[in-house]
């Protein structure tokens, strides 16, 4: 008698729908992507040209380009790259490999997570404060670099934690009966076995921090810019400088950022030729990190 | 000395978190020292750019709600839709197509994000709702509650498919069917991770900067209607610091003042997410 | 004993894992109102049989049946394409090898399959769920805390608060999947009592790697291997005297 009233037909019409609204759904939301990227070039066309890379930005907008935009980030990178790797890494295999339980790991451990859910802004007060006031470093390329990289270090630490964690223990342990060291093991075995998925984390890491506006403004990016940083190369001994690092800068963000709030729509247009660039950049950036992890997954059967 | 390293760079995160709370109050303390407590909580205008200036917290902290109410509205039931379309219906290549794409939304850089809502999404709304002004909290609020669907949609389903497979099997076995599988026995077996989703994408939306900085207007405006144009606290921080402020002035400090009101927001909100999702982890 | 009616009968079944054979053309009946127990080695299809009866297959991507099961007395044909999955399922139940109740109350785990199936009644539900919590030998237990949650029971008691779910729709048969596997023997002692009380108004198929299990609480007894039946029969008649030297081998525990 219950089992005659159990509407099958009415309950799967149910289970249709809701197919048909995820989809709806699931489609709306790439669509938005998509929308946004086709845009982005159309709009920007007219100014996606070699001249637009090549040109400081300008009062005239059919003049300016992203030289500074470009070559700025492109150091900031570097400097955040060179910050957030090693220090993320280490931080992981710290927790990861080294910690014992006690309240001490605890309270890292509480730290990441924390700062992963920190909003990029307060980053850049905690930059303007301490960097650029506390340290001197003024508004520099070594300030933003080092701002950034204190904005992706949890990225990077989760990624690598999650990268060490997949090496199975027996790994560790057949090191460990041939007499290796916890450093030996880490360092001949653990790490060099999850270098492809610390290699993921640093290029998401990084693909957020190349975004970033917020903390870079804070600390008082000057948005007009018609000049180089210090070239790093010289041409005496000792052949390398860095001054750049104190160097003032704009960004591809930055620049973005500037175009957008004018007024007038000239500039529009610039704006949608740096954001598609910006966002191809990103795009890229991760479509190469979840190429990268797919292939790990084929390559490691543990 | 190997050890001391890597604890060092273990310490770099503590280290972080204690810089942001000393900077923020010490930057923020002469400014409490000229406006009382109660004025900056309970006036009703945020003015300290001008001749006259008023301290009042209330205008920005009323932004920030419009604008992340408005972005809940989208990335709530999006992405929850999404979660269980995910975890509960789409084959695994679908899914093996749809999360990478999902990851790239969440990906784009917000200025870009800015972009959207300003050159196109309020251009759009403007059609649809006559005199909307060109800056408003309704475009920014949605493009926000775009941004913030990957996230949402992932955690969830991360939930979702930490409840164990034999609940459902008991469920098919009684004759029940996907979608009642979902509601009935998925959703709630994973509600306290799904709450936990919910509530760090509400942290993520009140610290959104870029795109109500570019897109809702830069006025501190004490109101409750999406549709007009307001300052929030994070698209203040940015207004004042494209300016060129003395480092000792007042406008200086209450850049602080609001951040700290920011990272109290954020902090409470991120310690409820941490707490749900640990006690999700624990119940299975 | 061999004359009662023929609830299901099974020919020619067949199962596939994508290019995997699982099941190879399996014969059998399974009588009315008894309790018909499938024992074999690990590996050996009994489990994935099972399974074929409910349709669980079907939630996994890659799979298909060969053969037939014809349920009876409508003759309709179980792992035809098609017989709707959950019309089958809403006959016949099934009891896992975990414990495994929702994360509800007592009451709302006892109630699920009828409001799955659109009750609103709250006294037809009430009333089910006390007859069905009673046949399942727990009511006595329970019906203080019907709102507690029904993870908050001992294993054997979640097993047979599974059991209670699985009755308070009146299936025709239910299945067993290996369901005191997890639990201790005092536990076990019970379900087996209350497989053998359901007897009466139920068709049993339960499958146990445990053949003293299928000694005491069967009728009838299916010896599986490598995805073939090898011998089927009364239960006391395979336990006593089995036809072929595999089943002997195995009931004896001189198998591999």
């Amino acid at each position: 008698m219950l089992a005659a009233s159990g509407g099958v037909v009415r309950r799967k019409r149910f289970d249709r729908l809701f197919v048909v609204l995820g989809m709806l759904v699931l489609i709306a939301a790439l669509a938005v992507l998509l929308a946004l990227f086709t845009d982005l070039v159309r709009q920007g066309a007219a100014r996606l040209n070699p001249d637009f890379l090549t040109s400081f930005a300008s009062r005239r907008p059919a003049q300016a380009g992203i030289l500074a935009a470009w070559v700025g980030t492109s150091l900031i990178m570097l400097v955040t790259a060179c910050v957030a790797v090693p220090v993320g890494v280490a931080a992981a295999i710290h927790l990861e490999e080294y910690a014992p339980k006690n309240w001490l790991t605890a309270i890292i451990e509480i730290n990441v997570t924390n700062l992963a859910g920190v909003p990029s802004i307060i980053y850049g007060l905690l930059a303007l404060g301490l960097f650029v006031y506390e340290f001197g470093l003024g508004q520099s390329i070594l300030a933003a670099g080092l701002t950034l990289a204190l904005l992706i270090l949890p990225i990077v630490i989760v990624a690598t934690r999650e990268a060490l964690r997949a090496v199975p223990r027996t790994i560790r342990e057949a090191a460990y009966a041939l007499g290796a060291t916890r450093w030996e093991v880490t360092a001949h075995h653990v790490l060099p076995y999850s270098m492809g998925g610390v290699l993921t984390g640093m290029i998401i890491g990084l693909s957020r921090a190349i975004g970033e506006t917020a903390p870079i403004i804070t600390i008082g990016a000057l948005s007009f810019i018609a000049f180089l940083p210090t070239p790093p190369f010289t041409g005496e001994f000792p052949f390398l400088s860095f001054a750049w690092l104190g160097d003032p800068f704009t960004a591809m963000p930055i620049q973005m950022f500037n175009w957008v709030s004018r007024p007038d729509p000239a500039f529009r247009v610039n704006a949608a030729a740096a954001g598609a660039i910006l966002l191809g950049m990103t795009l890229l950036m991760n479509g190469l990190a979840i190429w990268l992890r797919h292939r790990l997954r084929k390559t490691f059967q543990w | 000395m190997i050890e001391a390293l890597l604890l060092l760079a273990g310490l770099v995160a503590v280290f972080t978190t204690l810089s942001i709370v000393w900077i923020l109050v010490t930057e923020a303390l002469p400014f409490f020292r000229r406006v009382p407590l109660g004025d900056f909580l309970t006036d009703t205008m945020w003015t300290p750019l001008f001749a006259e200036p008023r301290y009042g917290i209330l205008p920005l902290l009323a932004g920030t709600l419009v604008t992340t109410a408005v972005a809940l509205t989208v990335a709530i039931p999006a992405g929850t839709i999404i979660a269980i379309h995910l975890s509960e219906f789409a084959s695994r290549r679908l899914r093996e197509v749809v999360k990478p794409a999902l990851e790239m939304l969440g990906a784009v850089p917000t200025v870009v994000y800015g972009y959207f809502a300003l050159a196109i999404v309020t251009p759009f709304l403007q059609k649809l709702i006559p005199g909307l002004p060109g800056f408003n909290m309704l475009s920014a609020g949605l493009v926000i509650g775009i941004m913030i669907v990957p996230y949402v949609a992932s955690v969830s389903e991360d939930a979702m498919r930490a409840v164990p497979t034999h609940m459902r099997e008991g469920s098919y076995a009684m004759g029940a069917t996907r979608l009642q599988t979902a509601l009935r026995v998925v959703v709630p077996g994973a509600l306290s991770g799904m709450a936990a989703a919910y509530i760090l994408g509400i942290s993520r939306a009140v610290g959104e900067t870029m795109v109500v900085a570019v897109a809702a207007g830069l006025q501190p405006n004490l109101t409750w209607d999406p549709t007009e144009s307001a300052a929030t606290i994070t698209s203040f921080i940015v207004q004042v610091t494209l300016g060129d402020l003395p480092h000792d002035s007042i406008g200086y400090q209450s850049i602080f003042a609001a951040g700290l009101v920011l990272l109290i927001v954020t902090l409470a909100f991120n310690v409820a997410g941490f707490l749900l999702a640990r006690r999700f982890r624990e119940a299975y | 004993m061999l004359t009662s009616a023929v609830k299901a009968r099974v020919s020619g079944l067949g199962f596939w894992y994508g290019n995997v054979r699982a099941l190879h053309g399996l014969d059998m009946e399974i009588r009315d109102r008894k309790v018909t127990a499938l024992i074999g080695p690990s590996g050996c299809g009994k489990s994935t049989f099972l399974r074929c009866f409910n349709r669980m297959h079907d939630l996994t991507p890659h799979t298909r049946y060969e053969g037939s099961i014809r349920l009876y007395p409508d003759d309709i044909d179980l792992v035809a394409k098609a017989v709707d999955p959950i019309e089958v399922r809403m006959r016949i139940g099934m009891v896992f090898q975990k414990p495994n109740p929702f994360p509800k109350s007592i009451f709302e785990n006892v109630a699920y399959g009828l409001r799955v199936r659109g009750a609103r009644s709250r006294a037809l539900i009430e009333e089910q769920v006390e007859k069905a919590l009673r046949d399942a030998a727990l009511w006595d237990e329970v019906k203080d805390r019907l709102h507690g949650p029904g993870l908050s029971l001992s294993g054997g008691q979640q097993q047979r608060l599974c059991i209670a779910r699985a009755l308070a729709t009146d299936p025709e048969m239910l299945l067993f999947d290996e369901p005191t596997s997890a639990l201790d023997p005092i536990a076990t002692a019970r379900i087996e009592e209350l497989i053998t009380a359901l007897r009466e108004r139920v068709t049993v198929l339960i499958v146990t790697h445990n053949m003293q299990q299928a000694a005491r609480v069967s009728d009838f007894t299916a010896f599986m291997y490598l995805g073939e039946l090898v011998e089927f029969d009364a239960t006391s008649k395979l336990f006593t005297n089995p036809g072929r030297k595999a089943t002997e081998d195995y009931i004896t525990g001189r198998y591999g």
